[in-house]
């Protein structure tokens, strides 16, 4: 894997070569995140959420082990030990905060990370791969989020549990009992909150554990690039440390300043009052919604509201699941030879007057009123997001012509890459 | 092949959702949605004239006014309200002094057990008690109520969309039915046990005006205890009561937020420093 042109780690004293002898690590931090690993010289700032939603990851988890030692399942006292959390733990406030904002930022951070894959199509052989764990870990965050969401057992929690372990009733035949089973009861009890603390505990590290592979097939070809075109020798690339250390530092820096002012100045605006009431079967709320991160899913769960063969709920469903699973395909729904979005001029416009407008239109409409004129308007945009993936993307990369490439990343940074045109000895010529 | 197929599943899952978009646009079409009574006379909650002291990223506690809100839930609101995640200990941070929050709990009686025969009996509380429930149970309380439970007041400012402005709006807010809604909305008029209010999400809501005079807490510091000054008094202690850390967590945001951006700019100009020799050199010529 890498470059030729790789730098050899070399240990630099006793105790580093001790280590090197018996157990590598130092060589795999540096082959992976260190100056062994050669990425390409011309990445922007929108490489930067790869190294970001690392960051959320491990603060996620830092701050949930904290968490789970103040906590405890139980119905009885889960609403009342968050409280005890924020009043009588040592800055537990902030524990609490940093862990609820976190989640959000976290999506954020993955939601950059997802529609730059999509612009550049970084899912394009040979990172197919990465790609598809990609999509795993995304399909594994949201079942994360969904759970912890409902440990703090108030209304949110409880109503949101309810609604979404409702969906498994669409599945003809198996539906109810499937609900049944996942919950432990036939609505979310003491039996659920338990399993989904369990759960909630254990999903994180298996994140982990594939942001592992992630990355590992992420080194087999190496990074992609804004331009799209492979890397062709040494000048195309820099060592990731210090040149990646350095630019992801800064950006790590503008990403926490934004952060920290939510924690400490907005820290339930992402939030919903509602969940600040604890869980009460017998009373519903006047509206439902889950966490924010999931709106455009939600807006497309309840687009269907005809029964058409099947019935609406079902439907709905199935869209919801397909609208991810879609993303499983696009490796080999967008054939087009060029990935990268700044050379593929139709493909660009439907990217930034389609996909974009018509997912923020559903973050709208799945935090709005499930009434008119929202209704109609994510049914307009999910007939769309539909579309734009499923018809658009594969009419488009087969009938696009391009914008002529660069000759190499080089070439499009200096303006011109004469010693790869020319060989390694050329002279610079004068113009 | 793949794409064949993800064509056919794109245009399905068009069809079947515009299918469901023509069947909504048509009842949109044909039948009027019917205005309702919430929607036409709900209005935003607001905070007094003068804001809170809180609020705003230097806010702080104004202390005699936690103090006052204190009193007017004491005196007002603990008839019928608990504040069941709030201990005596709290008051503390009210600006009372050990003795006077050993004082003050010594002035509530809390459920306990005689330390001789072990029957159930009420006892003077303890700075380590929490607040009290007025009732013993739910029923209890929604039997004394018209069969609506009040709430605990706890997290009463977290729990509605802009709490503290919520709490002062609800109280100062109540007021007889509009004569438009009355004729317009019949059907939205008061029933019996409730009392209008534009500021609850119904209009209507079961909890009698409590603060009906001007002067029915008298203030231990003075302050005039018109009905307004009740409310922002009270609006401020559920504010204490629902975040104590409010202010802390303010206080500690701010160095934090300007430790980052210090650290921030020094990052920039390492990337920039790291890069010289990299990035290319804009051409004078």
């Amino acid at each position: 894997m890498s470059f030729p042109w790789a730098k050899e780690y070399t240990p630099q004293n006793g105790v580093m070569k001790f280590f090197d002898e018996k157990l590598p690590l130092p060589r795999f931090i540096y082959n992976a995140v260190g100056a062994g690993y050669p990425v390409p010289r011309n990445l922007s700032y929108f490489w930067n959420f790869g190294v970001l939603a690392g960051f959320f990851l491990v603060l996620q988890i830092v701050t949930g082990v904290v968490l789970a030692m103040h906590y405890a399942a139980n119905t009885q006292v889960a609403f009342a030990t968050v409280e005890h959390i924020a009043r009588d733990v040592n800055w537990g406030w902030l524990m609490r905060y940093t862990h609820a904002n976190g989640a959000s930022f976290f999506f954020v951070v993955i939601y950059i990370h997802i529609f730059r894959g999509l612009f550049y199509a970084s899912y394009k052989p040979p990172r197919e791969m990465i790609w598809l764990i990609g999509v795993v870990i995304f399909l594994l965050m949201m079942a994360t989020a969904f759970m912890g969401y409902v440990l703090p057992w108030g209304q949110m929690s409880f109503w949101g549990a309810q609604v979404i372990t409702g969906l498994f009733e669409a599945i003809p035949l198996v539906g109810p009992p499937l609900k049944t089973w996942l919950l432990g009861g036939f609505a979310p009890d003491n039996a659920a909150l338990n399993r989904f603390f369990s759960l909630h505990f254990l999903l994180p590290f298996v994140i982990a554990g594939a942001v592992i592979l992630h990355i590992w097939a992420l080194h087999i070809p190496g990074s992609s690039n804004p331009t799209g075109v492979e890397v062709k020798t040494e000048s195309d690339t820099v060592p990731f440390h210090p040149y990646y250390t350095a630019k992801d530092g800064f950006g790590l820096g503008v990403a926490l300043i934004v952060f920290m002012t939510f924690v400490f100045f907005l820290p339930n605006t992402l939030g919903h009052p509602d969940n600040y009431i604890e869980a009460n079967p017998l009373s519903t709320p006047a509206h439902i919604v889950p966490e924010w991160y999931f709106y455009p899913f939600y807006a497309i769960l309840r687009a269907f509201t005809f029964d058409f063969i099947l019935p609406a709920k079902l439907w709905g469903v199935l869209a919801m699941f397909s609208a991810i699973l879609v993303w499983f395909f696009l490796p080999w729904l967008d054939k087009g030879p060029v990935r990268s979005g700044h050379y593929r001029p139709l493909f660009r416009k439907f990217f930034w007057f389609g996909l974009i407008p018509v997912m923020a239109v559903l973050f709208y409409c799945g935090g709005a009123p499930a009434e008119e004129p929202y209704v109609m308007i994510s049914q307009i945009a999910t007939a769309y997001y539909f579309l734009h993936f499923l018809v658009i993307l594969p009419i488009i990369s087969s009938i696009e012509r391009p914008d002529p490439l660069p000759f190499s990343i080089t070439e499009a940074v200096l303006g011109s890459d004469k010693k790869a045109v020319l060989g390694e000895n050329a002279e610079p010529v004068a113009t | 092949m793949i794409r064949l197929v993800g064509i056919l599943v794109g245009l399905g899952f068009t069809f079947v959702v515009l299918l469901a978009f023509v069947t909504g646009a048509y009842t949109a079409a044909t039948e009027e949605v019917a205005e309702t009574a919430e929607h036409a006379f709900h209005e935003e909650a607001h905070g007094p004239e003068a804001g809170y002291s809180f609020d705003g990223v230097f806010g702080t506690w104004n202390y005699a006014q936690l103090q006052r809100g204190y009193q007017v839930y004491k005196e007002v609101c603990s008839a019928c309200h608990s504040l069941k995640f709030v201990a005596f200990r709290d008051l503390a941070q009210l600006g009372y002094s050990e003795a006077q929050v050993k004082a003050e709990a010594a002035t509530w009686q809390v459920p306990g057990i005689n330390p001789d025969t072990g029957e159930n009996e009420m006892r003077q509380a303890l700075p380590t008690d929490y607040f009290p429930s007025p009732y013993p149970n739910a029923v209890a309380a929604a039997a004394a109520n018209n069969n609506a439970i009040p709430p605990d007041l706890s997290l009463m400012t977290k729990a509605r969309h802009h709490g503290s402005n919520y709490v002062y709006s609800l109280l100062t807010g109540y007021q007889q039915p509009p004569e438009r809604m009355l004729e317009d909305f019949p059907d939205a008029a008061p029933g019996t046990g409730l009392y209008y209010n534009p500021y609850f999400a119904n209009l209507n809501l079961a909890m009698a005006p409590p603060l009906t005079s001007d002067g029915q807490v008298t203030y231990a510091d003075g302050t005039d205890a018109t009905i307004s000054q009740m409310s922002q008094d009270v609006a401020a202690f559920l504010t204490w009561t629902a975040e104590p850390a409010l202010i802390k967590r303010k206080q500690t945001g701010l160095p934090v937020l300007g430790f980052l951006l210090f650290a921030t700019i020094l990052a920039w100009f390492a990337k920039k420093q790291v890069w010289a020799d990299v990035k290319p050199k804009r051409r004078k010529d």
